[in-house]
């Protein structure tokens, strides 16, 4: 009876884990996609770091 | 690769593609078995079956303290070595703690209805943890308003370090103070207080937690590293065009 009385409040904990746990993971994922889509689409217009730049700018010229 | 390898952002984008799908996995394989022993728990002879909160509480308690821990650390790594991964470091874990140490707070609130009448009360440990939670919704403010990260990075190290002084009250709040929060019963003076059938899912479900932080942080730290890219090259964009 006591177990059945106290139910809503373990099966709340449990769902609030789960939401919150929910969250966490689809924030970190959605917000990988966003930066790595970002930075293709900015590579794929020419821009690119310095070192980066540099990089290809070494293998141009032994080329 | 050493540590002192890693600190370099490059480096660590490729330790972090390498060891994430690994993380992941034992983490879930970790949850899965931590669930497994918090179910299969025996209740308690006084709580009954609402001590099966507390392995989801007492671990997000942890956690919450332990993210603010490692922002102290990075908080030090910004304001005295100027660490390259310091400050990506101590942003990538403000909204992790302050999830787990939200989830503190309604898990407590949760398990306080059935055992003190209480929801809320305003005693020495809630109120210390909740002033967690908002010195976290502070810092994630204050990452938000200043633009530039590394002037962000300053003032969220100084309110990161001042903010520490909350830690050790949370921890003694029990001891300083006349609580309705139960005094400590894991790692004290003497042993744990609570029976090995329902300590040991605890501390399985507190590794499992632990993994989660660390997958999380690892997954946040690479965001925010392919974020600064991202605003560096939209700078040299903005710059081009004008």
């Amino acid at each position: 009876m006591e177990a059945i009385n106290h139910l809503p409040f373990i099966v709340g904990s449990y769902a609030a884990a789960f939401v919150v746990v929910a969250l966490l993971v689809a924030w970190v994922m959605i917000d990988f996609r966003t930066q790595r889509r970002a930075l293709a689409d900015l590579e794929m217009r020419g821009f690119a770091r310095r070192s980066a730049a540099a990089a290809l700018a070494q293998a141009k010229e032994e080329a | 690769m050493s540590l002192i390898d890693l600190a370099n952002p490059s480096r660590f984008l490729k330790f972090a593609d390498r060891v994430l799908p690994w993380l992941g996995g034992v983490t879930v394989i970790a949850l899965a078995f931590g669930l497994n022993q918090a179910m299969g728990a025996p209740d308690d002879y006084q709580q009954g079956a609402t001590v099966k909160i507390m392995f989801l509480h007492v671990p997000s308690a942890w956690l919450g303290m332990l993210a603010w821990g490692i922002m102290s650390i990075a908080a030090l790594g910004t304001l005295v070595w100027r660490h390259p991964l310091a400050d990506v470091a101590a942003k990538a874990a403000a909204p992790i703690g302050a999830a787990f140490t939200l989830l503190c707070l309604v898990t407590g609130s949760l398990w306080g209805r059935p055992e003190w009448g209480t929801y809320w009360v305003w005693d020495a440990r809630l109120t210390s943890e909740l002033v967690l939670f908002l010195l976290y919704l502070g810092v994630i403010a204050l990452w938000r308003t200043v633009e530039d990260p590394s002037r962000a990075a300053r003032a969220a190290a100084i309110l990161t370090l001042v903010g520490a002084v909350d830690l050790p009250i949370i921890k003694f709040s029990v001891d300083w103070w006349n609580t309705l929060h139960q005094g400590e019963s894991v790692f004290r003076f003497g042993g744990s207080t609570i029976y090995p059938t329902i300590l040991v899912p605890l501390l399985v479900m507190a590794v499992a937690f632990t993994l989660l932080f660390v997958t999380l942080h690892v997954a946040a730290m690479r965001n925010e590293i392919l974020r600064r890219r991202v605003r560096t090259l939209r700078l040299m964009r903005a710059q081009a065009t004008n």
